[in-house]
C-alpha cells in the first residue's frame, strides 16, 4: 500500500552566524507514521522542525507538504498548512485558562464566550481520550496537564502533522506511557507524527522509522524494528561508545550533611519542601530524582542559603547552617551550582570574561577595597586546561562560548574551590555525550577525593549508574531513599509520581 | 527580509555607526530648521561659533559641561546597576538646598571651611534624596523610575516654598528670591572658570577607577547583569543598591552645590534646569563609560551653548533646542539597532545577500 | 460635597485617558514612559485645530492623531528596532515636551470663543436633585460634559474589548508570553503597533481635555506630571480599565483637594506648596503599597519591557 508522503524536506541548510545548524538534511514522513528524530543535544533537531513550524526559514533547500512546494513564512502559515508543534518549553500563557489558550490566535468569531467552541473542544478531547479541566488556569496545572493542553491546541486547529519536541523530558515513566498511547491512536487516525528525542529506548518503543542527525547532518534513516540501541548510538555519536559510566567504589567517610525535617514555603504558602530528611556522607554521590518542579531547585537553594527555610535543620559537619548568609555557607566549603533551563541564569555573568567570572566568589576575600585580578587569571588558566575548555581566550565574554563549555567553566570554578560538599543540579543539561562523560568523570574524581556530592539529574539511567544512593522527591516530599543497585527505573518512576518506597516494597 | 543578531562589532563598525547616527540627526534637524524658515548651514555655523568662537564663549561652553559631566557620572553609576534613576533633578535641587543652608544660615563656621562643608552636606542631601527610592526598591522591589520622578516634583515644590516663604529675601520688594550667597561661599575661579570644572575632571577619573578597580564597582557590574548571580555569589544586594544610590544622588547633589555656588550664586527652582534629564541621554549615549561621558557631555554642551546663542542671535526659541535634543536621541537610539543586528535580504532561491 | 465630587471627575478625566493609554501600551508588552509627551502633543494639536476650525470633532481628531504620531516614533524604535524601551520613552517625553512648548508659543494667551466651549458644557438633569440620596450621587457622574461621557465610553469599550473579544485575548497573550502568542499564529508586531498607537491616541485625548475643557487654554507644561502619575496608576489599578476609572477619580480628587482645603477656614493654615505635593506623594504611596502587595492577581504582564525576537539564538 502506497502511503502518502505528508512532509518532505530536501537538502535543507540553516546557519546561525558561524554555527551551521543544519547541513543538507533530507527527511520525510508518511501519513500514519510516527517518525523519530534522534540526535544528541546540538545535533540540529530543534532547528530542523522549527523550520516546519514557521519560526525559522531555511537558508537553502525545499519543503514539500502533501507534495506541494511551500515557503513557510510564519507560525500562522504553518498552522494553516496543518502543522502543529508541541514545544519542549510550552508556549502557553500562564494567567489564561486552558480553553483560552486553545482558542488563542483563532480567527473565527469576535466574541470568545461561545458555547459552541467549548463543545467542539470537548469533542476533540473525547475523540482522542484526553481529559482536561478547560476552566483551569495554566499556572495551576501540572506539567503533564500542560502538555495535554498543548496537544489539544494543535488538534483543535485540525493539524494533521504533529511535531513533539522532547516531550518526555518532564514526564514520569507512567505519564510517558500514557502519552505514547495517545500518539499511537493519533497515528492510527491518519496523523503524521514527528517526535524529537535523544532517548533511545523511547525511539525503540514508539516509532516506526527513525532519522539520526549528527552535527547538523542527516546520517541515516532506518526502520525502527530493524535496528538496536548499539547501532543507533554509533550513528548518533559517530564512533562505538561504551555506554556505562562505571561507578567507582569508595569507602564512605564521615557524615557530611544531615538535613532534618526541612520545610520551605512557596507561592500561596504552599510547601515546596515538606519535611525533607536525609544524610549525605563524604565520598559518596547521592542522586536526587524527581519530576521537574518537585522541589529540587528549592532544596539546592535552601542548603546554599538562598531560599528561606520555614522549619527544620541543616547540619553541615555538625554545625546547623540554617539562617546563615550565602557567603558564610560558601566559606564553610559548600559549593552549589544549579544549571537552570536557560542555562546562563545563575552562577555566571554572561557579558564578563572567564577571569571576572572566577572572581565572583573569591573577590570578597581579598584585602582592601580594590580587586586584584591576578589570582583570578591564574585560576582561569588552570580551569581551562583542566577541563579542556574551548574558548578564544580567557578574556572573551563567556556568552560567546558554546553551552557545553559554559557549563564546564561553571563546574570548573566550583571544583577549583575544593569544596567539601558539592551540590550540582542538571550539570549535563544540553551537553552532548562527550562533554557529559567528561563531567561524570570529574564528579567521580571528586568523589574519590572524599567530596560529598548531591547530584540532581533528569536522566534516570545516569542516576542509576553514577550515584551510590538515590533520593526521590515528589511535590516537595521525600518518597524514598534507596541504594541504586537495588531499585529499578519503574520503581523510581512510581516514587516520582508519589508512591512511597515502603509501599512499593511492601506491596511486592 | 530577515533580521539576524550580530556576533560582535568591531571598533571600526561602531565608529561608523555612530557617525551615521550623527549624520542622520543632522539631516533630520536640518529639515526641522528649514521648516522653521532658516538656513540650516547658517544655523549650525552660528551654533558652533556661539559655543567655541571666542574665549568667553568657550568658557561658557565649559561651564555648561560641568553640571552635565557630574550629573551623568551620577546617573551612570545607577544605570550600571540597572537602577533607573530619573530623579537627577530632585537630587541636584536638594544638594543645592543643603549648600544654601550652610552658605546663608550657618553663622558659626569659619569662612575657609564654608565651601568644603557645603560640598559635604550637598553630597549627603542629594544622596539621601536618592536613598529614599533605593530603600523601597531594595526592600519591596518598588518601581524606582516613577518614585525618583515623583521626588523631582516634590523637591521642586519644596524649593518653591522656600523661595516664596521662609527664605525669601525681605530686602527685595515684589520679587520673590532667596538672597545671594556671601562672597566666601562662592566658588573660586581658576583661569576664569570656577573650580567646579576641575572637580568634574577629578570625578571622571575617580569614578572610572571606582567602577573598574574596586570591589564595590565589581559588585555593581554583577548586580546590573544578573541579580540572581549576585545573590548566588553571596553579595548583599540591598546594601549595594543603597550604597550605589547614595553615590548616585550624592554626585547629583554636588552638581547642585556647584550650580548654586558657582553659577546662580543663590538658590532657585532653576538650579537644576533640566540637567537631570539631559544627563540620562548623555549617560546612555556614552555607553555607560566614564571617560566617554566627558566627550559626550562636551558635545552636548556645545549643543546647549550654541542653542542659547542662536536664540538671541537668530531669534530661534529655546524650545527648538529641546526638539533637537529629542531628535538626536531618536537617531542615536535607532543607530544602536545596526550595531546589534544585521539585516538580510533573501530572494526566492534563498540566496542571501547581507546588509552589514 | 457633591460639587467637589463632580469636579473630581472633571479633574480626573485627563488621567482616565492617560491611564488607559498607558495600559494599552503595557498590555502589548511595552513600557512607554513617553505618556507625558504624547499628552502634550495632543493638547497642543487639539488646541491649535480648535483655534483654527472651531470644530470640536476636528480638534479631538487632531489630538488623537498627534498623540498617535508620537507613539508611532516610539513603536518603530522599540518594536522594529528593538531599542531600550525606558530610554526611548524618555526621549519621546523630552521631544513631546519640547515640540509642544515650541508650537504652543504662538498659542499663548489665546482663548476659545463661546461657540466652541459651548460644546463642552456639562449636561444638566434638574429632575435628579428631586430623587433622594441616589439623585445627587448619580448627578456626580451624569451631569458632566460630552468629553467626560466619551471617557466613560472608552472605559466600558475597553473592558469589553479586553475580556470578551478574541482581539483582547490575543493582546493579553502578547503582553504575557510573546513567544506563546507568536507560536499561536498571532501577528505580534501588528498587535504591538496597533495598540501602542491606540494608547498614544488616548493620551492625546487626555491632553486635549486639559487644553480644551479643563483650563481651557494652552499653557507650557499643561500636564504638570499627570503622564507620570498615570504610569504609576496603571500599576495601582492592576492594568484593569474599570479600576483605571476609579483610580483617576481618586487622584482627580486629590489634585483639587488642595484648593478645597484652602477655601475652608481651617485653624491651621497648610501652605499651598505642600498641598501641591499631595498627588505626587500619593503616587509614591501607591507604588510602595503596590510593591508590598504581591498577590498574583496584581502582577504586570509578564513580558512587559522585553523586546520580542523570533530568531533568538
Amino acid at each position: 500500500m502506497n502511503k502518502t508522503v505528508y512532509v518532505e524536506m530536501k537538502n535543507i541548510c540553516k546557519t546561525f552566524g558561524v554555527i551551521r545548524a543544519n547541513r543538507n538534511i533530507n527527511f520525510s514522513v508518511y501519513e500514519g507514521e510516527i517518525h523519530g528524530l534522534l540526535g544528541e543535544n546540538g545535533a540540529g533537531k530543534s532547528t530542523l522542525v522549527n523550520m516546519l513550524s514557521g519560526i525559522y526559514k531555511p537558508d537553502s533547500g525545499s519543503i514539500f507538504i502533501h507534495g506541494e512546494h511551500v515557503n513557510i513564512h510564519s507560525p500562522k502559515h504553518a498552522i494553516e498548512l496543518g502543522i502543529g508543534m508541541i514545544h519542549q518549553h510550552f508556549k502557553l500563557v500562564d494567567v489564561l485558562t486552558a480553553a483560552e489558550n486553545i482558542l488563542l490566535g483563532n480567527s473565527q468569531s469576535v466574541f470568545i464566550s461561545s458555547k459552541n467552541k467549548i463543545k467542539s473542544i470537548k469533542n476533540v478531547m473525547a475523540k482522542y481520550g484526553m481529559e482536561i479541566d478547560l476552566d483551569k488556569k495554566i499556572r495551576d496545572m501540572s506539567v503533564s496537564e500542560k502538555q495535554t493542553v498543548e496537544i489539544l491546541k494543535v488538534l483543535y486547529r485540525g493539524s494533521k502533522i504533529l511535531i513533539l519536541d522532547e516531550p518526555t523530558a518532564v514526564l514520569t515513566p507512567q505519564e510517558t506511557d500514557k502519552l505514547f498511547e495517545i500518539l499511537k491512536s493519533l497515528a492510527k487516525s491518519g496523523c503524521a507524527i514527528i517526535i524529537i528525542t535523544h532517548k533511545l529506548n523511547e525511539i525503540l518503543s514508539v516509532t516506526d522509522r527513525v532519522t539520526v542527525l549528527r552535527q547538523g547532518e542527516s546520517v541515516s534513516t532506518l526502520e525502527t524494528c530493524k535496528t538496536n540501541i548499539r547501532e543507533l548510538t554509533e550513528l548518533m555519536v559517530g564512533k562505538p561508545v561504551s555506554l556505562s559510566i562505571e561507578r567507582v567504589h569508595t569507602n564512605k567517610g564521615n557524615l557530611l550533611l544531615s538535613v532534618k525535617g526541612l520545610t520551605a514555603l512557596g507561592e500561596h504558602n504552599v510547601p515546596v519542601l515538606d519535611n525533607v530528611t536525609f544524610d549525605l556522607y563524604e565520598g559518596e554521590i547521592l542522586g536526587v530524582a524527581g519530576v521537574a518542579g518537585s522541589g529540587q531547585k528549592e532544596l539546592c537553594e535552601s542548603i546554599a542559603g538562598l531560599y528561606p527555610v520555614e522549619k527544620g535543620d541543616i547540619f553541615f559537619k555538625g554545625e546547623n547552617i540554617v539562617g546563615y548568609s550565602p557567603r558564610e555557607i560558601i566559606k564553610r566549603g559548600v559549593s552549589m551550582s544549579f544549571i537552570p533551563e536557560d542555562r546562563l541564569g545563575m552562577g555566571l555573568v554572561p557579558s564578563m570574561d572567564m577571569v571576572d567570572n572566577m572572581l565572583l566568589k573569591d573577590y570578597v576575600n581579598q584585602p582592601g577595597i580594590t580587586v586584584n585580578r591576578k589570582p583570578a587569571k591564574e585560576k582561569a588558566e588552570r580551569v581551562q586546561k583542566r577541563l579542556d575548555i574551548q574558548t578564544p581566550g580567557i578574556y572573551t565574554p563567556i556568552r560567546k562560548l558554546s553551552g557545553g563549555n559554559i557549563q564546564k567553566v561553571l563546574l570548573g570554578r566550583e571544583i577549583d574551590a575544593n569544596p567539601h560538599l558539592l551540590i550540582t543540579a542538571y550539570p549535563v543539561r544540553g551537553l552532548d555525550i562527550g562533554a557529559s562523560y567528561t563531567i561524570y568523570d570529574l564528579l567521580k574524581e571528586q568523589k574519590q577525593k572524599g567530596v560529598g556530592i548531591l547530584y540532581i539529574g533528569e536522566d534516570l539511567d545516569v542516576l542509576l549508574e553514577l550515584c551510590d544512593r538515590i533520593m526521590v522527591l515528589c511535590d516537595g516530599k521525600v518518597t524514598g531513599i534507596t541504594d541504586s543497585e537495588n531499585i529499578t527505573k519503574e520503581d523510581l518512576g512510581l516514587m516520582m509520581a508519589g508512591e512511597t518506597l515502603s509501599s512499593i516494597k511492601g506491596g511486592m | 527580509m530577515q533580521i539576524v543578531k550580530r556576533e560582535g562589532t568591531s571598533k571600526k563598525q561602531l565608529i561608523l555607526i555612530r557617525l551615521v547616527a550623527i549624520i542622520a540627526a543632522i539631516v533630520v534637524s536640518s529639515i526641522f530648521i528649514v521648516f522653521l524658515g532658516y538656513n540650516p548651514v547658517k544655523v549650525y555655523i552660528n551654533m558652533i561659533s556661539g559655543a567655541l568662537g571666542s574665549k568667553i564663549r568657550f568658557r561658557s561652553t565649559l561651564l555648561e559641561m560641568v553640571p552635565l559631566v557630574i550629573t551623568s557620572l551620577g546617573i551612570l553609576v545607577a544605570f550600571k546597576m540597572k537602577f533607573w534613576n530619573i530623579g537627577g533633578e530632585g537630587q541636584i535641587l536638594m544638594g543645592a538646598f543643603a549648600a544654601t543652608y550652610v552658605a546663608l544660615f550657618v553663622e558659626w563656621l569659619p569662612k575657609t571651611l564654608v565651601i568644603p562643608v557645603m560640598f559635604i552636606v550637598g553630597f549627603l542631601a542629594g544622596g539621601l534624596w536618592g536613598l529614599i527610592p533605593a530603600f523601597f526598591k531594595a526592600k519591596f522591589g518598588a518601581n524606582e523610575t516613577i518614585m525618583t520622578l515623583m521626588l523631582n516634583y516634590i523637591a521642586t515644590q519644596w524649593i518653591t516654598y522656600l523661595q516664596y516663604g521662609p527664605w525669601r529675601d525681605p530686602s527685595l520688594k515684589g520679587f520673590a528670591k532667596i538672597a545671594n550667597f556671601p562672597d566666601h561661599a562662592l566658588l573660586p575661579k581658576v583661569f576664569g572658570i570656577h573650580i567646579g570644572f576641575i572637580i568634574s575632571l577629578v570625578l571622571v577619573v575617580l569614578i572610572s577607577w571606582f567602577l573598574k578597580k574596586t570591589k564595590r564597582g565589581f559588585e555593581i557590574a554583577v548586580v546590573g547583569e544578573s541579580v540572581s548571580t549576585a545573590k548566588y555569589a553571596g553579595m548583599d544586594i540591598s546594601r549595594i543598591i543603597i550604597f550605589t544610590m547614595l553615590l548616585s544622588g550624592g554626585l547629583c547633589g554636588i552638581t547642585g552645590v556647584i550650580q548654586a555656588a558657582g553659577v546662580n550664586k543663590t538658590l532657585t527652582m532653576n538650579v537644576s534646569s533640566g540637567y537631570g534629564f539631559t544627563a540620562v541621554i548623555t549617560t546612555y549615549l556614552s555607553g555607560l563609560s566614564a571617560p566617554r561621558v566627558l566627550i559626550v557631555s562636551f558635545l552636548f554642551a556645545i549643543l546647549l551653548q550654541g542653542g542659547s546663542y542662536i536664540q538671541s542671535a537668530l531669534q530661534i526659541p529655546q524650545a527648538a533646542a529641546d526638539v533637537l535634543q529629542g531628535m538626536i536621541l531618536f537617531c542615536a537610539l535607532g543607530s544602536e539597532f545596526f550595531a546589534r543586528y544585521k539585516v538580510r535580504f533573501s530572494s526566492k532561491n534563498s540566496k542571501s545577500s547581507e546588509v552589514k | 460635597m457633591i460639587p467637589f465630587l463632580k469636579n473630581a471627575i472633571i479633574s480626573g478625566t485627563p488621567l482616565t485617558f492617560a491611564i488607559l493609554g498607558a495600559m494599552y501600551n503595557e498590555k502589548a508588552g511595552n513600557l512607554n514612559l513617553g505618556i507625558e509627551g504624547m499628552m502634550l502633543l495632543g493638547a497642543v494639536a487639539g488646541f491649535q485645530v480648535a483655534v483654527l476650525t472651531l470644530n470640536p470633532v476636528l480638534a479631538l481628531l487632531a489630538a488623537m492623531i498627534f498623540g498617535a504620531l508620537g507613539a508611532l516614533i516610539y513603536a518603530f524604535l522599540t518594536v522594529t528596532l528593538r531599542t531600550n524601551q525606558s530610554v526611548t520613552g524618555l526621549a519621546l517625553t523630552i521631544f513631546g515636551t519640547g515640540l509642544s512648548r515650541f508650537w504652543g508659543k504662538r498659542l499663548m494667551g489665546m482663548t476659545l470663543p463661546e461657540s466652541f466651549s459651548r460644546n463642552f458644557r456639562p449636561l444638566s438633569f434638574p429632575l435628579l436633585s428631586r430623587i433622594p440620596v441616589l439623585g445627587p450621587v448619580l448627578s456626580v457622574f451624569i451631569e458632566q460634559d460630552l468629553f467626560v461621557y466619551f471617557s466613560y465610553l472608552v472605559v466600558i469599550l475597553s473592558g469589553i474589548y479586553l475580556y470578551h473579544t478574541r482581539f483582547g485575548l490575543n493582546l493579553r497573550a502578547v503582553g504575557e508570553n510573546t513567544a506563546a502568542a507568536d507560536a499561536s499564529g498571532i501577528n505580534v508586531t501588528l498587535y504591538k503597533y496597533v495598540h501602542i498607537l491606540i494608547g498614544g491616541a488616548l493620551c492625546g485625548l487626555g491632553g486635549a481635555y486639559l487644553s480644551l475643557v479643563y483650563v481651557p487654554s494652552w499653557q507650557d507644561n499643561i500636564t504638570s506630571g499627570r503622564g507620570w502619575i498615570a504610569i504609576a496608576l496603571v500599576i495601582f489599578t492592576s492594568w484593569n480599565p474599570y479600576r483605571a476609572f476609579w483610580g483617576a477619580f481618586l487622584f482627580g480628587g486629590l489634585d483639587i483637594v488642595g484648593f478645597r482645603i484652602q477655601t475652608l477656614n481651617l485653624p491651621v493654615k497648610i501652605n499651598q506648596h505642600f498641598l501641591r505635593m499631595l498627588p505626587y506623594l500619593a503616587t509614591i504611596l501607591v507604588i510602595i503599597i503596590g510593591s508590598i502587595r504581591k498577590s498574583t492577581s496584581h502582577l504586570p504582564p509578564k513580558d512587559l519591557g522585553n523586546p520580542y525576537f523570533r530568531e533568538e539564538r
